[in-house]
């Protein structure tokens, strides 16, 4: 094929990707915008495949294997262990960034891949080869901390991996040392690589180094930042396509890179404001334990725990004219969103209106809330942003938590020196009634005390979410 | 301070006596204790007995007292000298001062700022005395926050007064004689009695106004469907708002929210004052010519008259009418509620001894530790304990709005000041560093950094407009679209003479990114699929 006509399908399927992108930004155009990103795919595809000259049978059979393989994953797979499909998914890239620049490093002459440049001098030619090769160096690197990153998140998100932070001594200088280190082999790599076929020595170091310190960062990081981390890792997989497309030369990669990249990047923005952290703190880690800012225990007038069983509750629901409803990671724990749902509907059938408020870093990942309600046949347009419906709270007659804590904790407010200070939560406090459903008095992953159980118009539900939800919906209907 | 817990029960190792005199003073209808409450007490371990006759005008004549387990005692001395703890709702009269002695201990409303006189007179009898008008306002001690209770009933009862006087029906209806529209009400100050009185109004079918100086309670009145009237008057203060707000405000408020009642006085048909400011002469707020404004048989039920009255033209305890406008001025509407305001005073009066008998004997001890009790009590043995120390609950509610905005006000200016500079400082490294890259790079490089940074850019906007509540699917699409590094893998093959590591470590790389690609496009339309309206 010739190559304007493949960079002519290169530019085609970019549009296409920005168009999938563009498109997510309403639940309406989001099904169309996933359309365009499949054929923006399958354009660039056959653009490649079109260029290759041999091994078709190896080429077709990884990618009907292949294929094979992530269509049954992605058929089989829970709502609520998205966040662990993701991370292993973003290893995968990581991975593939790893496999494709050693392959471009043993491919040697790096020269055509910058395209046709003929009559360069030697002092040019030696500063592309120099590019080319900490190109090659940088995503290799970039690849490998995904890699390792992603697969201890993928580990402690799917509890194989216990969610607590690994705090080593000195870890900040050990984060330190393995990047000098990897600065030092990336000067050694350069030098030795200025000799045909040199240099794969540092280059397998580097590699090891990094899988170190994807791993390192990872391990201490607290479950509770674990949103942060997966976007993140999100934006790592973009940086690393785009260190290929450097690497090969190739704008498609480099500008889906940047896409994905940036992406993640707002996206660990985001989180890191809904949880007014600094995005360096969160990856230095050490949080999400109690073990950095001790909690606050027992002081002051911490009042009584008021506790309600399963019919009070129904009967609170049925007696409300707006009911909102604020789930949190226990309730995809609990497996309880087809409940709620049932529960909504019933509460619907009587003449309450229902919303949820969903706070941005409840759950596991971005998002994570609103793909479990509209897996349980919650319609959306129900489902409200902190920010929309958290002026809302005073109308509210019943508030009803379910397993979660710090996202609804006043002391983020009321008190200064509260280790979650100034971190935006939902209010639900300021309306008539909250019902918490929550299995004991243990504190959340900030460790902190929730002066909102010990509030006047706070009424306990305790146990577990699905069965004492099961319980409110049997006395609702009865 | 504290006395040794055996002064009080020493010698009385028995049950107290908790006695409800008659209230003597004039048109006082309501009593201390109402026959349910005094089982309460008597489950806390008390004997309780009553004054003949004292609940009469309330509705609780003697005969129900009996059958709640309680002593009717005839003789008024005989109650107060064989009783340990003296329930009352006035301030004890002249006469019953003497009756006071060491050892016992009366609770009723008191008002020690007010009454110099009486509080040196209590004193001097050696008792002990708690002004259920002293108790802190802090959460805990809602519960027997009188003042709170009274206030709500007073609301309530004012709507009833202005109903009574009220020529019309509250409710807008369309009979067979005609229409009727539905009757105004303005509430000026949504407190505790302003927001009763806007319920009351409300639920008799009236259009409710409420006016207050506090913004903050807008939503209370919003969420009890009545009319939140805003001064139009931001937009001329806008600049100056920032700095001196309260100073800005005083002057032109006050214009403002004149300007306003009289529009209103000239719409609505009844309007009810509540409005109070702690310690200081009652706000005039309904001028003499706004009552001539008025609808002739309109009503105004002015709630502040016994300090001074927010209406120019009523009086204490009567009702008048001027200009063809009925004047409410009665300083006893809880009074004129007596079983209900019995009710819950005695209510409140049971969770004040509740605190002071956390062991449930039937003893009582006058914690002086102990927030509450402390502000409530103003003499103790016959020495004035009035006004309490600061407490240091009830500097706790002061506080916290503060700290409940100082998160968001402080951070304002930092991030302000911190904008410029940080607006600049990484325009001059980029800048910097642009100028870096493109003195040494060669030029291939240098096309391919510019699609690069381009392309940030266009992410960066069009990732903004992401919905939140599509996250998830972001992320699992961008992970789709990022196995572009697959054409990376492809490329490899394109080399005629690729060797097998070169070929095998293209294909690995090609499997896994195809899981990638198909996965992540098959997820995220599952998901997306799922996006449902009703």
């Amino acid at each position: 094929m010739e190559p304007q006509l493949a960079n002519a399908a290169y530019l085609g399927s970019i549009i296409l990707f920005i168009l999938a992108l563009g498109g997510l930004s309403n639940q309406e155009t989001a099904r169309r915008g996933n359309f365009y990103g499949m054929l923006g795919m399958a354009i660039a595809l056959a653009a490649a495949i079109a260029g290759v000259t041999g091994n078709y049978a190896l080429l077709v059979g990884m990618l009907v294997v292949g294929g094979a393989v992530g269509f049954v994953l992605a058929r089989r797979v829970q709502m609520t262990q998205m966040p662990e499909l993701v991370a292993i998914l973003h290893s995968l890239v990581g991975m593939a960034a790893v496999l494709v620049g050693f392959a471009t490093f043993l491919g040697g002459d790096g020269e055509s891949a910058h395209g046709a440049h003929g009559n360069l001098s030697a002092a040019e030619k030696a500063a592309e080869k120099l590019i080319h090769d900490i190109e090659i160096y940088v995503g290799i690197l970039i690849g490998a901390v995904t890699f390792s990153g992603s697969v201890i998140a993928f580990g402690k998100l799917s509890g194989k991996i216990g969610g607590k932070p690994l705090t080593l001594p000195a870890r900040h200088w050990l984060n330190l040392g393995l990047l000098v280190l990897a600065v030092i082999f990336g000067v050694m790599f350069v030098e030795q690589a200025k000799a045909q076929g040199g240099g794969l020595m540092p280059l397998l170091v580097m590699t090891a180094i990094a899988l170190v310190f994807g791993i390192h960062m990872v391990m201490a990081i607290g479950g509770a930042d674990m949103p942060v981390v997966v976007s993140m890792l999100n934006s790592y997989s973009g940086w690393a396509a785009a260190a290929t497309g450097f690497m090969l030369g190739n704008s498609l990669l480099i500008v889906v890179g940047a896409l994905v990249g940036s992406s993640g990047a707002i996206l660990s923005y985001i989180m890191c404001q809904a949880m007014n952290r600094k995005f360096l703190s969160v990856i230095a880690g050490g949080f999400g334990s109690g073990g950095g800012g001790a909690p606050k225990g027992g002081e002051g007038e911490q009042g009584e725990v008021v506790s309600v069983n399963e019919e009070e509750t129904a009967g609170l629901l049925e007696a409300a004219k707006e009911v909102m409803i604020i789930p949190g990671y226990g309730m995809a724990v609990a497996q309880a969103q087809h409940t709620v749902n049932e529960i909504v509907k019933s509460l619907k059938a009587k003449g309450v209106k229902v919303r949820f408020g969903i706070h941005p870093v409840a759950g596991r990942m971005p998002g994570h809330m609103n793909v479990l309600l509209a897996e349980a046949k919650v319609p959306y347009d129900i489902v409200f942003e902190m920010e929309e419906i958290n002026e809302d709270f005073p109308d509210v007659d019943v508030s009803v938590v379910i397993g979660a804590n710090d996202i609804v904790n006043p002391s983020a407010l009321e008190e200064p020196d509260s280790p979650i200070a100034g971190m935006p939560v939902l209010e639900c406090w300021k309306g008539s009634t909250t019902i918490v459903l929550k299995r004991s008095m243990a504190t959340g992953y900030a460790g902190v005390e929730n002066p909102l159980f010990f509030k006047e118009n706070t009424r306990m539900l305790f146990g577990d979410a699905r069965e004492s939800l099961e319980g409110v919906l049997k006395s609702l209907d009865s | 301070m504290v006395p040794p817990s055996g002064v009080w029960v020493a010698g009385t190792s028995e049950k107290m006596q908790i006695g409800i005199p008659n209230e003597i003073y004039e048109g006082e209808c309501r009593v201390a204790t109402t026959p349910e409450v005094a089982q309460h007490l008597q489950k806390l371990g008390f004997t309780v007995a009553v004054e003949s006759g004292a609940g009469d005008s309330a509705s609780f004549p003697d005969q129900s007292y009996r059958e709640a387990g309680v002593e009717v005692i005839d003789d008024r001395d005989a109650l107060w000298s064989s009783s340990d703890i003296i329930f009352k709702v006035r301030a004890p009269e002249e006469e019953e001062i003497g009756l006071l002695a060491p050892g016992k201990i009366l609770a009723s409303f008191i008002w020690p700022a007010q009454n110099e006189g009486l509080m040196k007179k209590l004193a001097a009898t050696g008792g002990t005395v708690l002004a259920m008008d002293s108790v802190p306002r802090i959460s805990r001690a809602q519960k027997l926050d009188a003042l709170s209770s009274m206030a709500n009933i007073a609301g309530y009862r004012a709507v009833v007064e202005a109903a009574q006087h009220f020529g019309r029906f509250f409710t807008g209806q369309i009979t067979a004689a005609g229409k009727v529209p539905p009757a105004k009400v303005l509430v000026i100050g949504a407190g505790v009695a302003g927001l009763a009185a806007i319920g009351a109004a409300r639920s008799m079918g009236a259009i409710v106004r409420a006016f207050d100086t506090r913004p903050e309670v807008k939503e209370q009145v919003e969420s009890m469907d009545a009319e939140f009237l805003m001064l139009d008057f931001e937009d001329d203060e806008d600049g100056a708002g920032e700095g001196g707000y309260a100073k800005v405000m005083s002057e032109a408020f006050i214009k403002a929210e004149m300007d306003l009642f009289r529009e209103q006085a000239k719409e609505v048909d009844i309007i009810i004052t509540t409005a109070l400011i702690p310690g200081k002469p009652a706000p005039k707020l309904i001028l003499a010519d706004m009552v001539e404004l008025m609808k002739e048989g309109s009503v105004i039920v002015d709630l502040a008259t016994e300090q001074g009255g927010n209406c120019e033209l009523s009086e204490p305890g009567k009702v008048v009418v001027k200009h063809g406008v009925s004047l409410i001025g009665y300083t006893d509407l809880p009074s004129r509620l007596a079983a209900q305001s019995s009710q819950l005073y005695g209510t409140n009066l049971r969770h004040l001894l509740t605190d002071l008998s956390p062991e449930k004997n039937g003893t009582v001890d006058v914690n002086m530790e102990d927030e509450v009790i402390r502000g409530a009590t103003v003499i103790k043995d016959g020495e004035i304990t009035w006004p309490p120390p600061a407490p240091k609950l009830s500097a706790a509610p002061k506080p916290k709005p503060e700290a409940e905005e100082s998160p968001v006000v402080p951070r304002e200016p930092v991030a302000a000041k911190r904008s410029v500079m940080g607006f600049l400082i990484p325009l001059l490294l980029a800048g910097g560093a642009l100028v870096g890259v493109g003195s040494f790079a060669p030029a291939s490089f240098m096309e391919h950094f510019t699609v690069f940074v381009l392309a940030c850019f266009v992410g960066y906007m069009v990732i903004w407009n992401v919905t939140p509540a599509l996250h998830t699917p972001l992320m699992s699409v961008t992970n789709a679209i990022s196995s572009i590094i697959i054409i990376g893998a492809i490329v490899q093959f394109e080399h005629a003479d690729v060797g097998p590591a070169i070929m095998w470590l293209a294909a690995v790389a090609i499997l896994i990114t195809a899981v990638n690609i198909v996965g992540g496009f098959a997820v995220t339309h599952r998901m997306l699929e799922m996006f449902r309206k009703d």
